[in-house]
């Protein structure tokens, strides 16, 4: 049973009986993990302790970044959406989806876009402060991680149209790209949460 | 490890709707907490790191699919997980009361 899975769709064997590919996008969000968890570290051992301003309760606009947030979390229901359609052979229906995906993200990191150009017009850039640095380094690392997933998506949604597209060849390639998106989903569940949403103490 | 690799049959597209629901609503709680932080008073982070967390619990769970693949997937994230936090917590009690 469990090797007919890994060998299904012209999968490789393996001892475990899981796709390599499958185990290793796995073993990278773990380290991916680290790498987000070690960001948020350094943002919780900062936090507060700005002393020049500006300072998160005197820039942060919560309905628009709350806003964003939703939006991405509605791209993790059409990424799952798409995939399903794939696996039940629906291409046109799983195109149609996977590029909702992709704006949905473009939609999320032009946000981010704009919000990074307001603060900085309002005062808040990377050296300014410790809530500066610490803010656009977590938050940026998260947007890069989204702007690689939208392209991810829409090379897969060119390549469907380019090449032949095989829903029970390619759907694992759909699933590992679904997984990364996934996975800045909840990166921003976090975010959204610790950086937000806790309100933050102002030294006196 | 034909145990570890057992997996079940994924949800159906009214499922994944239904979890979308959920996890508007769960938002929309957390920034209604903005707009009332006062009467929260102490309950408040904790209160904002339970919806989080029940957030990325089912979107790990049901569009990540943890809860119907391989143990051995989970056993992965819950790892890396795992020292994350742990960096996250350690940081936090190195850093707690000094000054920068």
């Amino acid at each position: 049973m469990a090797h007919e899975i890994a060998h299904g769709h012209g999968a490789e064997a393996t001892s475990t009986g899981l796709h390599h590919r499958k185990v290793l996008m796995w073993t990278f969000l773990a380290s991916d993990c680290l790498f987000f968890g070690s960001l948020i570290a350094t943002y919780m051992a900062y936090r507060g302790r700005s002393l020049a301003p500006p300072h998160p309760a005197e820039i942060f606009d919560i309905p628009y970044t709350s806003v964003s947030a939703f939006v991405l979390l509605m791209s993790s229901l059409t990424m799952v959406l798409a995939l399903h359609a794939l696996q039940h052979g629906r291409i046109r229906n799983f195109r149609i989806w996977l590029t909702a995906t992709a704006l949905l993200g473009l939609v999320f990191v032009g946000g981010q876009a704009y919000e990074f150009t307001t603060f900085v017009e309002e005062g808040l850039t990377p050296s300014v402060n410790l809530f500066g640095s610490t803010f656009y380094t977590l938050t940026g690392f998260h947007g890069a991680h989204v702007t690689v997933g939208v392209l991810w998506l829409l090379s897969i949604v060119v390549y469907s149209f380019v090449k032949p597209f095989d829903p029970a060849v390619h759907s694992l390639d759909v699933e590992i790209a679904g997984l990364y998106w996934h996975f800045v989903d909840i990166v921003w569940i976090v975010i959204f949460t610790v950086v937000y949403l806790i309100p933050t103490p102002v030294p006196h | 490890m034909p145990d570890m690799a057992r997996e079940r049959p994924h949800p159906g597209p009214a499922t994944y709707v239904w979890i979308a629901v959920v996890l508007a609503i769960i938002t929309a709680a957390e920034v209604a907490t903005f707009y009332v932080q006062g009467p929260l008073g102490p309950v408040l982070i904790p209160l904002l790191l339970g919806l989080s967390a029940a957030k990325f619990v089912m979107v790990v769970g049901f569009y990540m699919h943890l809860k119907f693949d391989s143990s051995l997937f989970t056993a992965f994230f819950v790892s890396g997980l795992t020292v994350a936090a742990t960096i996250i917590v350690a940081f936090i009690l190195l850093f707690l009361g000094q000054q920068v």
